[in-house]
C-alpha cells in the first residue's frame, strides 16, 4: 500500500472555484453594481450595502483569526477585540492627522487635544504623520502586546476557561485605559470626522468601493495563508495541542512556541482588520474594546463552524447580516436573538452552519 | 610540518565540519549508556501537602532491560513516571538518563527529545487527526516551529510510518480518525506513536488496561520484540500479563507507599510475606 500525506494540496477544485467566485463578487460585481449601474436601476447596489459588506469583510477576518486560535488550537480568546481596536486606533491616529487644519478649532492638533488644552502632540503620536510608519505600528503594537501577554500566560500554563477570563480582563482593562482623556486617544469619543487618507478624500463612492475591495482581498489572502498553515505539519501540531496537549509535550514539542506563534499571528490579523475597518465606518472609540465585542467574535466562529476556516467567514456574514436587519426591524430584541442563536448552535449544531451543510452533502 | 601531519590535520577538520550535519540538530545531548545503565533513580522523595507519594525511591534500569513494576493503588507508580518525564519535580534525589543526562534539569519536551517515551494510563491520542497523522507528528524530526511549517515527509519516513502501522495492526485504519478507534486500538496507536519517536527508554503506564485477551497477548509479544533494542519500564496490575513479559526469569519491582518493597523474580515476589500482606491486607 502506498502511503501519502493526506492533506497535500492547498485547496481542491471546488475550493479554488469558491475563492475565484468570492474574488469576482467582491472585486468585480460589487464595484460594477455600485459605480457603473445607474442609481435608479433595480440592480444598483447602494452605498449602504457597499460599506456594510466592507465592514462585514473586516469582521470575517477577525472570525478567521478566531478560528486559528480557538477552532484549531483550542484556545478560546475572549479578548481579541483589543487587538482589533488597537489596529483601528493605529489607523485612526493617522486619519486624525490627515484632517489637518480643517477641524472645528482650525488647529494643527486634533480637535480633542485642543479641547484638552494640549500644546504639543504626545510622544506616542510621533509617527502619526507618516502612513508607512503608522501602518508599522498597526502591526507591531498589537503584535507585541499579544506576544508579551501570550508569553507569560502560556509559559505559566494558563489554560481553558482561566485563559479566556484573563483575555476578557485584558480587553476590559484596555477599554478603561482608553476611556481616559489623559491616555491621548480621545477618551470616550475616540476618533471621528476623518476627511482624507493618503491625501485623497475618504467620503467618495470610489474610495468606499476601493476599501471594500481591499478588505475582501486581504480576507482572501489571509484565508489562503490560514489554509496553508492548517495544512502544514505545524497546523497538525496545533490541532494536537487542542486534542491532547500533554501528549504533545511528551512527544518532544514545546507547546509554548506553537501557541505563542499562532496567538500572535491571530492578534495581528485582527489588528489589520481593525485598520481596514476604521476608514470605512469613520469612527473608532473604546466601545470596540468592550467585552461584548470580543464575545461576539467567538459567536461568529461558533455559528459558522469551528476548525473549518470557511465556517467562521460564513458565520460572520450570517450573524452580522442578521444583526443589521434585526437592529432595524426589532431593535430591542437583537441581543435576545443573538443569545438564542448561540444556545441553539451549541446545542444542535456543534459544527456550526458549515458542519450542517457538510452533513447534508454527505447524505445526498 | 610534515605533509602527512598536514593531511591528517585537514582530514580532522573535515570530520569536525561534517559532524554537526550527521547528528540530529534538535538533540542537545546524547545519553551515554557505556556503563550499562539506562535509567538511574536515586533517593527521590515527593510530597504533596505532607503526604509522601514517593519516599526515598531507588531504581536502576539496565540498557535493554524490560522491567515490570507492580504495586497496590497509591504506591507511587505514576508519580515515579511523572518524576522521570519532568511532569513533577521531586523534593530531593537524583534522576539520570544514561550516565550523563540529569533529567531533573530538563523540561518535558527536552526529556522526550533526549529519548524517553511515555505512554499514559488513559490512552491519549489526537482524536481529530487520522491514525496516519498521529504517527506523523510523533515521527522523530526537528520539533521547532519553523521546521514544522515547511516539513515534508521523505520516502524513508513514509516507509517508517508504514512499518509501524503494520506493527500495531492498524494498517487498514491509517486514514481513519483516531477518535473512532476502539479503546484497545487507541492503546495500540499510542504505543505506535512511542515507537515513531524511537525512544531509548519507554515508560508504559498500564498499557493493556481495557484490552481484550487477544490484544493483551499481542501487546506482550510486541514488548518482547522491543526488549534489547529499547529499555522498557512497564507498570501493570494484570499479573498474567506481567508473567508473560517476565517469562519467569526477569526482575519485578514491587512499590509500596512510595518506596521499593521487594525486587526479584515474580514467583519469589509473590511468595514474599511483606508483599502478600500489602496486597491482601492484614
Amino acid at each position: 500500500m502506498a502511503l501519502s500525506s493526506p492533506r497535500g494540496t492547498l485547496l481542491g477544485p471546488k475550493g479554488w472555484t469558491g475563492v475565484l467566485a468570492a474574488a469576482l463578487v467582491i472585486g468585480v460585481l460589487i464595484p460594477l453594481l455600485n459605480l457603473a449601474v445607474a442609481p435608479d436601476s433595480a440592480f444598483h447596489l447602494s452605498e449602504y450595502y457597499v460599506s456594510l459588506t466592507g465592514k462585514i469583510l473586516c469582521y470575517a477576518i477577525c472570525a478567521l483569526a478566531m478560528d486559528l486560535i480557538w477552532g484549531y488550537t483550542g484556545i478560546l480568546s475572549l479578548g481579541h477585540g483589543v487587538f482589533f481596536a488597537l489596529g483601528g486606533y493605529g489607523m485612526g491616529m493617522y486619519l486624525m492627522r490627515q484632517i489637518g487644519r480643517e477641524g472645528s478649532y482650525k488647529s494643527d492638533l486634533p480637535d480633542f487635544m485642543v479641547f484638552l488644552d494640549w500644546k504639543d502632540l504626545p510622544w506616542h503620536w510621533a509617527w502619526s504623520d507618516s502612513f508607512v510608519l503608522q501602518m508599522l505600528l498597526v502591526i507591531a503594537v498589537p503584535g507585541l502586546l499579544a506576544f508579551v501577554f501570550g508569553f507569560f500566560a502560556f509559559r505559566s500554563r494558563i489554560k481553558g476557561v482561566y485563559f479566556s477570563i484573563i483575555t476578557q480582563a485584558l480587553t476590559f482593562a484596555a477599554m478603561l485605559l482608553f476611556f481616559r482623556n489623559e491616555t491621548g486617544f480621545g477618551g470616550n469619543n475616540g476618533f471621528t470626522d476623518f476627511k482624507r487618507i493618503l491625501d485623497m478624500p475618504l467620503n467618495t463612492p470610489g474610495m468606499r468601493v476601493f476599501l471594500c475591495v481591499l478588505s475582501g482581498a486581504v480576507l482572501i489572502a489571509f484565508f489562503l495563508m490560514a489554509r496553508m498553515i492548517v495544512n502544514s505539519k505545524y497546523g497538525r501540531v496545533l490541532q494536537a495541542i487542542r486534542d491532547a496537549e500533554t501528549r504533545v509535550m511528551f512527544t518532544g514539542y514545546n507547546p509554548v512556541a506553537y501557541k505563542l506563534s499562532i496567538w500572535t499571528l491571530s492578534a495581528v490579523m485582527c489588528a489589520v482588520a481593525g485598520a481596514l475597518y476604521v476608514p470605512q465606518v469613520g469612527i473608532i472609540n473604546p466601545g470596540e474594546m468592550s467585552p461584548a465585542a470580543s464575545i461576539e467574535m467567538a459567536i461568529w466562529a461558533a455559528v459558522g463552524g469551528r476548525a473549518t476556516l470557511i465556517g467562521p467567514i460564513v458565520g460572520a456574514f450570517f450573524v452580522n447580516g442578521a444583526k443589521s436587519w434585526f437592529t432595524v426591524a426589532f431593535p430591542e430584541y437583537w441581543l435576545f436573538f443573538l443569545g438564542a442563536l448561540f444556545i441553539a448552535v451549541t446545542l444542535f449544531l456543534p459544527h456550526g452552519i458549515v458542519g450542517l451543510l457538510r452533513k447534508k452533502g454527505e447524505r445526498s | 610540518m610534515t605533509p602527512d601531519l598536514m593531511q591528517a590535520g585537514a582530514e580532522a577538520l573535515e570530520r569536525h565540519k561534517a559532524k554537526p550535519e550527521s547528528r540530529p540538530r534538535f538533540v542537545s545531548q546524547e545519553p551515554y549508556f557505556g556503563q550499562g545503565v539506562a535509567l538511574y533513580v536515586q533517593d527521590i522523595t515527593v510530597s504533596f501537602d505532607g503526604f509522601k507519594a514517593l519516599n526515598a525511591l531507588n531504581l536502576t534500569i539496565d540498557v535493554g532491560e524490560l522491567r515490570c513494576i507492580i504495586g497496590p493503588n497509591g504506591a507511587g507508580k505514576t508519580t515515579m513516571m511523572d518524576c522521570i518525564t519532568g511532569k513533577t519535580r521531586p523534593d530531593s534525589g537524583k534522576v539520570f538518563f544514561g550516565s550523563n543526562i540529569d533529567l531533573l534539569r530538563l523540561s518535558e519536551p527536552q526529556i522526550a527529545q533526549a529519548g524517553v517515551g511515555r505512554k499514559f494510563q488513559k490512552p491519549t491520542v489526537y482524536e481529530h487527526l487520522s491514525v496516519f497523522e498521529n504517527l506523523e507528528l510523533a515521527l522523530r524530526a526537528d520539533r521547532r516551529v519553523r521546521a514544522s511549517l515547511f516539513s515534508r515527509l521523505s520516502g524513508a519516513q513514509l516507509d517508517r510510518i508504514g512499518e509501524v502501522l503494520v506493527t500495531i495492526h492498524l494498517k487498514d485504519e491509517a486514514q481513519r480518525t483516531a477518535g473512532l478507534l476502539s479503546h484497545g486500538q487507541k492503546q495500540w496507536l499510542e504505543i505506535g506513536m512511542l515507537l515513531m519517536q524511537d525512544p531509548k527508554l519507554l515508560l508504559l503506564d498500564e498499557p493493556v488496561a481495557g484490552m481484550t485477551d487477544e490484544e493483551t497477548e499481542r501487546t506482550a509479544e510486541l514488548f518482547l520484540t522491543l526488549e534489547g533494542k529499547h529499555s522498557l519500564v512497564v507498570v501493570e496490575h494484570d499479573m498474567k500479563f506481567v508473567d508473560e513479559l517476565t517469562q519467569g526469569r526477569k526482575k519485578v519491582t514491587v512499590l509500596h507507599e512510595g518506596s521499593v518493597l521487594a525486587e526479584g523474580l515474580l514467583s519469589d515476589v509473590q511468595n514474599n510475606e511483606k508483599v502478600v500482606e500489602v496486597y491482601l491486607g492484614r
